[in-house]
């Protein structure tokens, strides 16, 4: 029942979820057309030759032993080479992963930040002007594309004003926030706009709830009870919510880092499927999973720590 | 019972309405009466007669969701007038609640611990180790076994029982004089009703506290009240000591409430229920809200609502079923 062992068993779970989506990764790569032989040697390649690449690539083994071999590679880092990049796949991502990791976090800070006290300003004065007024800016963020916003945020602030960079990663600390800022609002528009409809109904149901009433039947200052009866017990269902779409902000990067020309990994996976770098595709996909899992193991081990009948291992 | 010549808690008038699809709802009708210092006061009536709005009015809660009227005096000060911060003082310290659901009214994700030291640094002076024995010391008055460990423990990890006993200790936290039970046994086994109620009169008795319990149960009443109001359609029909108004009921309401009571009549004898349903709030009728269903209903009964009549034994009724002693007269 305790946290620690809740934390073990959640961990352990994970490891089923990984050989899975290695299963699905290995077949894919397999079953998509072409020969990564002839991908790989010039036109001019001998038959001979072919077979030599095979033999070097393990593709004349049977499919379970080219299975071992994969997760063996998978487990010691060795993702092949990519194609386009000329450089193994490990290291082209490991380049590319912190820009990506920034601007992911960046922008859910950014979410967090609009969201959640709009949410519960909105909620607290339901069915007012102010509600209707919160409600309808969210519902435009929501439904304009992330593109869109972003071409908007570049043409007027970072082009005409000239007050932010057009695009890159800069170097320092510093310069990540200056350069990012725009995509990271920009993802976080979207973002946040799901978080405060989720967060707005949750206080909604939560704020009348008995124990709620009993709270203020004791006499607890209103910050007490909104912060911690009501604010505790209204991010239960929106930890989940964060957790599903930092996994799909993964997705979303992929459009913002193109529009700002962020040097991070969605913008890779973009390259590499018009370059057909399957290693490299291969090597991004398993990348994906691994950091997704990580995400909802993290989104789970928050939820127990707010809520602890949560806490069953 | 101490009954001093200023009772502790006087209402007068109290109505709460609330604004329903454009519809104004009164759930409390001009309800009135005193509460002695040390006395345990039951309100009686069926689910829906304004009974729990009528304490949740008391404390000032109603009034976030609805319109407040009347009086509710208090050391000489009118609380549904007064402003929201130094209500906050007063509930929770002076008037203290507990709810009906124990399984509802505790926090889930907060330690009782937590729960109930809250109380404390709001109200009182103590400092955290203080503060940690009374909260220990809250939960043995109470009857938790084992309590300084049970401190740590979330309210899942309670029986229901046990949780009211825990809401019991939060409500008693800051030792306050009045106790406002809001059907505390309901949703409990009669086995563990019995410990619970047997508990707040100890408590009330032991800590001097006065004590207004809601229930819906007679028999529960019985046994702990030393006065009974009986609520219908928001007002209160009959008032007095419990001996009278159980032994000599007035109003042909009480009458049947006391009949529909298995244990009141003979082994296999068809038991008495009142015919009907208690009204809508929507659609209360013009005059006395028991009308429709009254079999002894005068003309007067449908044309104008009968006051509260009588000195000791109130009644509100045109047609009782003897008439109250020193009628007209208002205590």
């Amino acid at each position: 029942m305790s946290t620690i062992s809740y934390f073990f068993s959640r961990l352990l779970q994970i490891i089923p979820t990984f050989l899975i989506v290695m299963v699905i990764i290995f077949l894919l790569v397999r079953a998509l057309p072409g020969d990564p032989a002839i991908a790989m040697a010039d036109a001019k390649a001998t038959t001979e030759q072919l077979e030599q690449i095979r033999q070097r690539l393990g593709l004349d083994q049977p499919l379970w032993i080219q299975f071992g071999i994969f997760v063996k590679n998978v487990f010691t880092g060795n993702l092949g080479d990519s194609i386009l990049m000329k450089a193994p796949v490990t290291q082209v991502i490991l380049e590319r992963l912190p820009a990506s990791g920034f601007l992911t976090l960046y922008a859910v800070l950014f979410s967090l930040l609009i969201a959640g006290p709009l949410a519960f300003v909105a909620a607290l004065n339901r069915n007012t002007w102010l509600d209707t007024t919160i409600r309808s800016a969210f519902q435009v963020g929501l439904s304009t594309p992330v593109f869109y916003i972003g071409l908007l945020l570049l043409t007027f602030l970072a082009a005409r004003m000239r007050w932010f960079p057009v695009g890159g990663y800069g170097t320092t600390f510093l310069e990540h926030m200056y350069h990012l800022l725009l995509p990271a609002l920009t993802v976080a528009l979207y973002t946040s706009a799901i978080i405060m409809r989720n967060l707005r109904s949750s206080v909604i149901e939560v704020v009348d709830a008995e124990y709620v009433q009993f709270a203020r039947a004791k006499g607890l200052p209103e910050r007490i009870i909104l912060g911690r009866h009501v604010l505790r017990n209204a991010l239960i269902s929106t930890v989940t919510l964060l957790g599903l779409s930092i996994g799909n902000l993964m997705s979303g990067t992929l459009v913002t880092e193109t529009v700002f020309a962020v040097p991070g990994v969605g913008r890779l996976m973009l390259d590499a499927i018009f370059a057909r770098d399957y290693p490299l595709i291969q090597g991004l996909t398993l990348t994906f999973a691994v950091l997704v899992s990580i995400i909802f193991l993290l989104t789970d081990l928050i939820q127990a720590w707010l809520d602890p009948r949560l806490r069953v291992a | 019972m101490t009954q001093s010549n200023s009772p502790l808690l006087s209402v007068k008038n109290l109505s709460t309405s609330f604004h329903v699809g454009g519809q104004k709802l009164r759930a409390v009708d001009e309800v009135s009466f005193d509460l002695a210092e040390g006395e345990v006061l039951g309100i009686v009536g069926e689910s829906g007669s304004g009974k729990s709005i009528t304490l949740r009015s008391i404390m000032g809660l109603a009034r976030r969701y609805g319109e407040v009227t009347g009086e509710v005096m208090w050391q000489g000060e009118n609380l549904v007038t007064k402003p929201e911060a130094q209500m906050r003082k007063i509930r929770g310290k002076d008037i203290a609640m507990i709810f009906q659901e124990p399984m509802s009214s505790l926090n889930p994700l907060l330690t009782v611990g937590v729960q109930i030291k809250e109380n404390l640094v709001t109200h009182t002076d103590l400092d955290k180790k203080a503060r940690v024995q009374r909260a220990i010391e809250l939960l043995e008055l109470v009857g938790i076994p084992d309590a300084s460990r049970r401190l740590n423990d979330y309210p899942h990890q309670f029986s229901g029982g046990m949780r009211q006993r825990v809401m019991i200790a939060i409500a008693l936290a800051s030792s306050p004089k009045l106790l406002l039970a809001d059907e505390p046994t309901t949703a409990l086994d009669v086995t563990i009703q019995n410990q619970i109620l047997k508990l707040i009169l100890d408590l009330s008795q032991e800590l001097g506290m006065s004590v207004i319990l809601v229930t819906h149960d007679l028999g529960v009443a019985a046994q702990t009240c030393d006065r009974l109001a009986v609520m219908y359609g928001g007002k209160l029909v009959e008032k007095g000591s419990t001996r009278d108004v159980l032994r000599n009921p007035l109003h042909r309401y009480t009458m049947g409430l006391l009949q529909s009571v298995p244990e009141n009549v003979e082994p296999r004898t068809p038991l008495f229920s009142l015919p009907g349903t208690p009204p809508s709030l929507m659609s209360l009728p013009k005059g006395c809200a028991f009308a429709p269903r009254c079999a002894h209903a005068v003309d007067a009964c449908t044309a104008t609502k009968p006051p509260l009549e009588g000195t000791q034994h109130q009644v509100a009724c045109f047609n009782p079923t003897q008439p109250p002693v020193g009628a007209g007269g208002q205590s």
